[in-house]
């Protein structure tokens, strides 16, 4: 049963960072295409920014659920990011749908799009922080401390640093890479094209500054990566992706390269989830919380997966169904409204 | 500011803010819905218009909804960790629910909203009708949560800790239903009213628009079977609550000492230091009545619970009665909309009715709310009834009173800006009525 669970569940963040995190990967292109691509990122992003967004929902109602503990410890210790991250998400969901839908196009619109691309970077780069104040093992185990080390050193340093901006720069490389599909004239084609690679370049930099940055805390993710046969596949595959997705690029061939920048990232966060499974949690004094020592009663535990299964019969036909409608219906015509 | 104060108080901002968008988006479904399928039917263009026109408010409605919604989940833990940590078990199960339905509801809401011209009508027809019945399905599974918490069931709680969890019990604990039933009810209420309220004014203001008559029509329609039926989900829901929880129906009515017979207060202010009821308007023997069906029957006072025990019982009682008076003045409004719609057909133009309409605007809200302040408020000092303490639940991380700013601010901000907007599309629509087509 808690194999479903955890199956379930990262196949919800997984598609949560693909989908959801490309939405707010948009926002973060926006602030360097500039004016010239608002058209094409508000209708590309439109009509399924908050069905990817449940995705998110899912994975919170899993956690909590399923992982009580986990969730408690989280939402004390890691206040403040989660804090950001929500406001992040109120300004990015509501600037976005206020420019999109305000009838009367004039100043005002400027605001809106300035709050919808910082929300747009910050939201992204605290749930990096949060994703790395879980692995860095400096989350107490308990209140006693100053608020300091409580509250804020557990997420405030170097390397959650790294994962932000990795994890940032992940969902602004997805949203671009999408974007080229979604470009309706040269022009914009070509600067998502542009764009596109230079994320990818910064991102494979932040990659390398994320397993840096590990070795400097000593979580040993080197070595770590290479005890696990799995992960170490993930890493090898994700690199030899690459060229691929270089060479797609520049082929205009906007399906294949969505597709291997899909795998990437799936291999990425595989690599991720074998390194540290079965740990939920790393606690400053050298304890875990894992999937087996703070899951709810196999009661919930079954419920929840009935519930997961009904759940994913419903949802996933429906989704397609939405993504077939608005992404590969006739493309072309998205210029003309 | 005291941590635990400030705690409360964000949850009640961000609960506050949240409610109005949850039950638009519970009824606006089905009023576009309605108004689509005259189209379809009559194949008249006003309904037409009038589903677009709705649809544009609705997406901005529901966008704000979906963003606070995703708030209080995480506040469920960023504030009340420890309730979490035990409650989570037991009625995640509701919430993962609502978290399926809600997902059909943004999908369908995608094809409603988006695809006017990318679906076939049918199709459309039927996206707009499963976004209602998912919506009101989520709106059901999130208050059967929170009825278990007025009324816990399906665990053993032992040494603080919860044993023999049986979340389908939890699930359909014996205040679900009641709760369900009121709020969805009162959902469509206080939206239906809100709707022919502000198309009412238009009416008054731009004459010659036969969408805005059709618009209070489709609504009322709505409000009234709604506002008509929702006292006897209340008379369900007060013998629940003098069942399970004497001790918040005591508040409500101020009734400081247990009574046989017990009678009904309307208005008052509530002294809780001499334990009595000032200006009150005393009906004797209608509580014992209305509580236990009997109008002899005792009713159970708040001399039954310590001083420790009780919920701030001036708040709840204020809110009950203003819950009730509005009710009552949306069921006034129902009787008289029957009346002109099928005997006295000339009033429903007239400028005194559309003016009363006008009035009618917020009441529905300010029901929902002062409900709502009835049910939390009235729970207090518990967070599990009779369980865990409001008190011992609350986050320890210090300073919460500056997130409770930060919220506040943010809400404050966007019940302005939405407020605005809509000021901005009903414009639009009226300088140039293309405008109801922008992005098909």
């Amino acid at each position: 049963m808690t194999d479903i669970i955890i199956f379930v569940l990262g196949i919800a963040v997984l598609l949560y960072v693909l989908l959801g995190g490309a939405d707010f990967g948009a926002g973060i292109i926006e602030i360097f295409t500039g004016k010239k691509s608002i058209d094409t990122i508000s209708k590309a992003i439109a009509p399924v920014w908050e069905a990817n967004h449940i995705w998110l929902i899912l994975a919170i109602v899993i956690l909590f659920t399923g992982f009580p503990h986990v969730f408690a410890s989280l939402t004390t210790y890691l206040h403040i990011p989660l804090l950001i991250i929500l406001v992040g998400i109120v300004f990015r969901g509501t600037a976005f749908t206020f420019r999109y839908y305000d009838a009367i196009k004039d100043n005002t619109h400027k605001y809106y799009t300035i709050l919808f691309r910082i929300s747009s970077l910050l939201t992204p780069f605290f749930f990096g922080v949060t994703l790395g104040a879980i692995i860095l093992g400096k989350i107490p185990a308990n209140v006693h401390g100053t608020f300091y080390e409580v509250f804020i050193s557990p997420w405030l340093n170097l390397f959650t640093f790294a994962t932000g901006i990795f994890l940032t720069l992940l969902f602004g490389w997805l949203a671009s890479v999408y974007l080229i599909g979604e470009a309706h004239n040269e022009e914009t084609y070509h600067t998502f094209t542009k764009t596109s690679r230079i994320f990818l370049i910064l991102l494979i930099l932040s990659g390398l500054g994320v397993f840096i940055m590990a070795e400097f805390y000593e979580l040993h993710f080197f070595k770590k990566f290479i005890h696990s046969a799995l992960a170490i596949g993930c890493v090898v595959a994700a690199t030899i992706a690459i060229p691929f997705i270089w060479r797609n690029i520049k082929r205009r061939n906007s399906l294949q390269t969505r597709l291997w920048a899909g795998l990437q990232t799936a291999c990425i966060l595989t690599g991720w989830f074998a390194v540290h499974f079965p740990v939920m949690i790393y606690i400053a004094d050298g304890s875990h919380l894992t999937i087996w020592n703070s899951q709810a009663p196999e009661r919930t535990m079954s419920l929840l997966v009935y519930a997961l299964i009904v759940g994913i019969f419903l949802i996933f036909p429906a989704f397609a169904y939405l993504f077939k409608v608005f992404k590969f219906d006739n493309n072309g015509d998205e210029s003309v409204s | 500011m005291d941590n635990f104060l400030a705690a409360r108080l964000q949850m009640t901002v961000s609960f506050v803010f949240h409610i109005v968008f949850a039950c638009i988006g519970m009824t606006m479904p089905w009023l576009m819905f309605i108004a689509e399928l005259k189209w379809i039917k009559t194949g008249e263009q006003v309904y037409l218009d009038l589903a677009k026109a709705w649809s544009r408010g609705v997406a901005i409605f529901f966008a704000v909804g979906a963003v606070s919604g995703t708030v209080l989940s995480f506040e469920l833990g960023l504030l009340w960790p420890k309730f979490m940590e035990h409650a989570g078990a037991i009625i995640g199960m509701p919430f993962s629910w609502e978290g399926t339905a809600f997902f059909m509801e943004a999908i369908a809401l995608g094809f409603f909203l988006y695809g006017w011209k990318r679906v076939n009508k049918w199709v459309h027809l039927i996206s707009g009708l499963v976004v209602g019945i998912a919506g009101v399905l989520s709106g059901i599974f999130v208050v059967a949560a929170n009825a278990w918490m007025n009324s816990p069931a399906g665990f053993d709680w032992v040494n603080g800790y919860a044993i023999n969890i049986d979340p389908v019990k939890a699930m359909f604990n014996k205040a679900w239903f009641q709760q369900a039933l009121h709020m969805t009810i009162a959902a469509f209420a206080s939206t239906s009213f809100a709707v022919a309220g502000i198309h009412a004014l238009m009416q008054l203001r731009h004459k010659g628009y036969e969408f805005h008559i059709k618009a209070v029509h489709i609504a009322l329609a709505f409000g009234t079977v709604a506002a008509m039926v929702q006292p006897i989900s209340g008379d369900i829901s007060a013998k629940n609550v003098a069942k399970l929880q004497p001790v918040k129906l005591a508040a409500m009515e101020s009734l400081f000492k247990t009574s046989k017979p017990a009678p009904l207060v309307i208005g008052g202010i509530p002294d809780v230091k001499k334990e009595k009821v000032k200006y009150g308007l005393y009906i004797p023997k209608l509580l014992s009545f209305l509580a236990h069906g009997d109008f002899n029957a005792e009713v159970e006072g708040l001399d039954k619970t310590n001083k420790d025990g009780w919920p701030p019982i001036a708040i709840v009682h204020f809110a009950f009665q203003i819950m009730v008076f509005m009710g009552l003045l949306m069921v006034g409004a129902g009787i008289l909309y029957l009346f002109f719609r099928f005997k006295w057909k000339e009033n429903l133009e007239k400028r005194w009715w559309l003016r009363t309409l006008v009035w009618l605007t917020p009441v529905g809200f300010i029901a929902v709310e002062a409900g709502w302040i009835v049910t939390e408020v009235g729970r207090q000092p518990w967070i599990i009834y009779g369980i865990m303490k409001t008190s011992d639940a609350v986050t320890p991380m210090p300073g919460i009173q500056y997130p409770f700013y930060l919220i506040t601010v943010i809400y404050l901000l966007l019940t302005f800006v939405v407020f605005w907007l809509m000021r901005r599309q009903i414009i639009a629509i009226h300088t140039n009525p293309q405008n109801i087509n922008i992005h098909d």
